[in-house]
């Protein structure tokens, strides 16, 4: 049952998840770093994304790059909306503010999106240029889940070099390093604050699309246990450092195929179950993550 | 004083709920009862996010484990054998009264939050948030997944209708006055420190994690309870009724009624499970495009909360209790009708 194709193609399985995992969890642990905020609806921008590109192919009949692209764009722009209309209103409150404000987001797209568009699964047929399978001898491969994985890295990297190169990029850090220093040295925080909603938000929304596109269905409640699911994902890498929710949204990515790929069949139910077991780990054995800077102190 | 008026208070409640089980039809008992077992929510949801300062979103999971036990428990043994064939055969011959039944699942859930608690309770910021919505999905997946024992996504019904008002206010009153005695206690006061200040506390000798693990288990053992009542209130439970909808429905009504008060929980509860219940007529009736308008109420309630976190952030009570409230409320009259124009001193 094991033989190399078999791992070949749960590998492919793994990156893909991986990949959308990282993506989601990127824009979590940018939010988290500067804010403390830990944003529940963060998921829900991927479930935003996936609803423009349904529409986008279904009614408008764009190509697929810009069934990407759009959506893209049109939840950064949702994401900088929300930071304006309901975090900035309680800068200085208690931290549990925004996290319980961020509750509130989450329920009212959730349950908007029921009322406007009714929870009925939708289908979303991507190009059938897209699912087509290459062979590689026994192993075939759609050509997607290629795309989702090269997708993936380009967008990461040019993330790294953002973060890495520009300026706001450096504010970003320092404001995540410390965010009262930062505002000392002359960094615009709002500025910075504004641009990780957006980045956060539009890379959410990229996931959206493809894991809608990988799947198949869009429906209001999607991108609520994916969401969570990054946030281990962050937690794992270390939440506050992108290397490290790109580094742990891979290794959930790992864990998650390979329980099912390798548990006995009965257990592959328990997958999700097996995600957040895996997050209590992490927490009782090394609660700073794999790349954190061990600012999580015990009480 | 105070603890006759309570005593009076809690006699003439359980005396309403008693007649209003002869007096008024199967829907209002109904919205009765739903009103009790939310202030059984809300006020131990209040005991972790309010008082102790952390922020659980687990209560969906632990009204699970509530509902769940008390169902298997309590169903009578002719009808485990049709419904429950494959039940293990000591709980398949088992049929426990209702109480022990509340009992025993309430111990199962502060079981499982002293396990989920002892890991994440030591750290700072709020992994609790995460960690038991992780726990909300892995109870959800263990209630499809293990078939003999909670038939998967079928779920279980014909429970017996144990729950009446008189059942459900009797326990909403116990609830209520356990953990008002709770927070009044030294176990309370150290909560109340650790909120405030954690190190502060810890200096004056608190156990910051002890004290913050109890008030979490605490309330998961009475929203196990809840959960109990709600089984056989509906008579029929499935995996999918524990939702993050349950959990959040429950936070708003800490949230508006005023993190930190009891009377506020109480008061959000009311609020909470007569506003959908008054919406859903229009929901129905309101039809946008001959659609009807499912999620009305819960976008009401999701806006409701963001304006409360943006223009009144202490909600309805704030972190004071009625009594306070009604004092303060007395004092500002008496002080209107000796001076029409209050004075700095008063």
């Amino acid at each position: 049952m094991f033989t190399p194709t078999y791992l070949a193609q749960q590998l492919i399985n793994a990156l893909n998840l991986g990949s959308l995992y990282a993506l989601v969890a990127i824009g979590l642990t940018m939010v988290y770093g500067i804010l403390r905020l830990i944003n529940f609806a963060h998921g829900d921008m991927m479930t935003l994304g996936a609803y423009l590109a349904l529409a986008g192919i279904s009614a408008l009949v764009l190509p697929a790059w810009a069934a990407l692209v759009l959506p893209m764009l049109v939840i950064a722009l949702v994401g900088v909306l929300i930071e304006r209309l309901a975090y900035r209103p309680l800068r200085g409150a208690p931290e549990v503010a925004m996290l319980i404000t961020s509750l509130a987001v989450s329920s009212l797209i959730q349950n908007g999106a029921t009322m406007l568009l009714t929870a009925q699964p939708r289908p979303l047929r991507v190009p059938s240029a897209l699912t087509q399978r290459i062979a590689f001898g026994d192993l075939s491969i759609a050509v997607m889940d290629l795309g989702i994985i090269a997708l993936a890295a380009v967008l990461m990297v040019a993330l790294g070099v953002f973060v890495k190169r520009t300026t706001i990029g450096i504010a970003m850090r320092a404001c995540s390093e410390n965010l009262r220093a930062a505002q000392l040295m002359g960094v615009d925080v709002n500025r910075v604050i504004v641009v990780a909603f957006a980045i956060s938000a539009g890379l959410a929304g990229a996931a959206g699309v493809l894991w809608s596109s990988k799947f198949g269905l869009v429906d209001p409640f999607m991108g609520f246990v994916p969401g969570l699911k990054a946030f281990v994902a962050a937690v794992i890498g270390g939440i506050g450092s992108i290397p490290g929710a790109m580094l742990g949204g891979y290794l959930l990515g790992f864990a998650e195929v390979f329980f099912v790929a390798f548990a006995p069949p009965e257990l592959s139910g328990y997958r999700d179950a097996f995600v957040f077991a895996l997050l209590l780990i992490v927490l009782l054995v090394r609660p700073a993550g794999l790349l954190g800077r061990g600012e999580v102190n015990r009480a | 004083m105070n603890h006759r008026i309570g005593w009076l208070i809690a006699g003439l409640v359980l005396a309403l709920a008693g007649a209003s089980q002869f007096l008024l039809n199967d829907y209002y008992q109904r919205v009765l009862s739903v009103i009790a077992i939310n202030i059984i929510l809300a006020v131990s949801l209040n005991l972790t996010n309010g008082i102790s300062g952390d922020f659980s979103l687990g209560h969906a999971a632990f009204m699970a484990i509530g509902a769940y036990t008390s169902a298997v428990l309590t169903l009578p043994v002719r009808m485990k054998a049709i419904v429950l064939p494959d039940l293990p055969v000591w709980l398949g011959q088992l049929e426990v009264p209702f109480v022990f039944a509340l009992v025993l699942g309430a111990l199962l859930a502060a079981l499982i939050a002293a396990l989920v608690g002892t890991p994440v309770l030591r750290l700072r910021g709020h992994y609790l948030s995460v960690a038991t919505l992780g726990l909300m999905v892995i109870v959800q997946v263990v209630a499809l997944n293990w078939q003999p024992v909670t038939r998967g996504a079928r779920g279980i019904n014909g429970l017996p209708p144990f729950t009446t008002p008189l059942w459900a206010y009797g326990a909403m009153l116990l609830t209520v006055g356990i953990i008002w005695r709770v927070v009044h206690s030294p176990l309370g006061r150290a909560m109340i420190a650790v909120r405030e200040d954690e190190l502060g506390a810890a200096c004056r000798g608190v156990r910051v994690f002890r004290t913050r693990l109890a008030a979490f288990i605490i309330g998961a053992a009475f929203a196990s309870i809840a959960g109990g009542l709600w089984a056989h209130l509906i008579t029929a439970i499935t995996p999918a009724s524990f939702s993050f909808l349950l959990t959040f429905n429950v936070v708003a009504m800490v949230v508006i009624g005023g993190m930190g008060s009891i009377s506020g929980s109480v008061a959000g509860a009311v609020l909470l499970t007569l506003l959908p219940e008054l919406l859903r007529r229009v929901e129905t009736s309101l039809a946008l495009g001959g659609q009807p308008l499912y999620g009305l109420s819960q976008v009401v309630i999701a806006l409701l909360m963001l304006g409360v976190m943006i223009f009144r952030p202490g909600g309805l009570f704030g972190r004071e209790e009625l009594p306070a409230v009604l004092a303060r409320f007395q004092r500002r009259r008496s002080a209107q009708r000796q001076a029409p124009h209050p004075s700095p001193s008063s």
